[in-house]
């Protein structure tokens, strides 16, 4: 069973389908028992930080998932979910977020020939033997992102990409803690190989 | 690196794909949802649907469909045609659209662009625009509406610029001109737009073979661009489009 945190930033129906595909059972929980009982976190989001952590709080599930994704249990972190894991964001004209993983978000700088968000596919080259597991099946691949802000690089970086000539943490690895910038639930085959893998890690 | 994406179209209409030249004379080509899957195992980077009949009819969008697709392909996907407010955005993106496409609504009533991405985010709200070449504007190019039967009198790169500023996550021009035409897509027009505005431009109407893919990428600054005839009919997979594009130098998605 895999518990689907829904804090009101954006839509699940993908990330529950992407499951379903894998024959794998899911629940959508809005409550600090259920993630706190949780086997399995997976804390997606889109939208701004600002009204994520916002709606977190509201929901009271902010120390559930700061405590889940510190658990040893395994977590994944997609799209925003992966951002606000972080200790602060510039969006919003500045955002205090979970704090889980050391770093901090940042808005892409405007560069020429460079549309934000950047929307679309792109590879992911994993760095560090911290992604051992999960290697082979990220490594030089593309994965589908839609975002405006990104996590700078850090001790928790797993996995590079590249845009606007700034190189960015697309994937972060702390223990059992997963979180990928992109949408394996979007990514087409290799997006569900990645989530078969996280399921048995 | 960023790819460019290549992006299949399909027109739906009374829940089967259909395609005709500029809204007219439409064939039958098969299930929205076969189709679909077929095309993201194939190496489409996302799809788009268009409900055609939807706003002429004034006929709500096919929620159901958007259901299935959702449930079938697990690459992103668009919809337009018959959202006429908020509340269809949202059962489109509730039931597993990551986008959602606003033309002759959008013209109806430009606050619509603003409060869809104060909603769902801006990436979820793409601008669809039909332009024509006319004399009355000072790009050259006038918005259409409804199927390109209006002509509003509105400019088509002030139309774009003012969307993107509204909260437009992405633009996708469709040249009246070029449409089914398969002759190459509009370049100027793609251009234009995709110079005044920051946002993602998505190339439409006029494909018919790979070489003019290569040719709106290079030369027209898309970052994306539909395809629908020339693949519906057959002729091409998008594989071969791809290999083209690739063959050509520009960043494209291989692996799937």
């Amino acid at each position: 069973m895999v518990t689907i945190v829904d804090y009101g930033a954006g839509n699940l129906t993908s990330v529950k389908n992407a499951f379903a595909a894998l024959g794998v059972e899911t629940e959508i929980v809005r409550d600090a028992k259920s993630v706190e009982r949780a086997e399995r976190v997976v804390f997606p989001g889109v939208g701004a930080a600002k009204s994520a952590m916002d709606n977190l709080e509201r929901f009271g599930l902010t120390d559930a998932v700061r405590a889940a994704a510190v658990s040893g249990r395994p977590f994944l972190g997609i799209c925003l979910g992966m951002q606000i894991l972080f200790e602060r964001s510039d969006e919003d004209g500045g955002v205090d977020t979970l704090g889980v993983v050391p770093g901090r978000v940042r808005r892409f700088p405007d560069v020429p020939g460079f549309k934000v968000p950047e929307i679309g596919w792109n590879d992911v080259r994993v760095r560090g033997e911290s992604a051992a597991e999960l290697c082979p099946l990220v490594d030089g691949l593309e994965f589908y992102f839609v975002h405006s802000y990104f996590a700078e690089l850090g001790d928790a970086t797993a996995g590079v990409t590249e845009y606007a000539g700034t190189g960015f943490t697309s994937m972060v690895r702390r223990g059992a803690l997963w979180a990928c910038q992109f949408h394996p639930e979007k990514s087409g085959r290799i997006g569900l190989n990645l989530l078969k893998g996280w399921l048995s890690c | 690196m960023l790819t460019k994406r290549v992006i299949p179209c399909l027109d739906v209409r009374n829940g089967r794909v259909t395609k005709g030249v500029k809204f007219k004379n439409n064939v039958d080509l098969g299930d929205p949802v076969e189709m679909a899957v077929g095309y993201s195992d194939g190496g489409a980077d996302e799809l788009v649907f268009y409900d055609i009949t939807a706003s002429a009819e004034r006929r709500p969008i096919d929620i159901g469909m958007v259901e299935a697709v959702a449930r079938a392909v697990r690459i992103p996907f668009a919809v337009g045609g018959g959202i006429s407010s908020l509340p269809d955005m949202e059962r489109v993106i509730l039931a597993g659209a990551e986008k959602v496409s606003v033309n002759s609504l959008a013209v109806r009533n430009p606050r619509i662009i603003a409060e869809g991405a104060a909603a769902f985010g801006r990436q979820c709200i793409v601008l669809g625009m039909d332009p024509v070449k006319s004399g009355r504007t000072a790009s050259g190019y006038e918005i259409t509406t409804r199927g390109f039967r209006e002509f509003t009198g509105m400019d088509a790169v002030e139309w774009a610029k003012r969307a993107a500023d509204l909260g437009a996550g992405e633009i996708v021009v469709n040249s009246v001109d070029a449409d089914g035409t398969r002759a190459g897509f509009e370049m100027d027009i793609t251009r234009m737009i995709a110079e005044a505005v920051g946002v993602p431009v998505v190339a439409s109407g006029g494909a018919g073979r790979p070489s003019h893919l290569v040719d709106v990428f290079r030369g027209a600054k898309a970052d994306a661009a539909i395809v629908a005839g020339m693949i519906h009919s057959g002729e091409y997979t998008i594989t071969e489009i791809k290999r083209e594009m690739h063959a050509a130098g520009i960043p494209t998605r291989m692996n799937y």
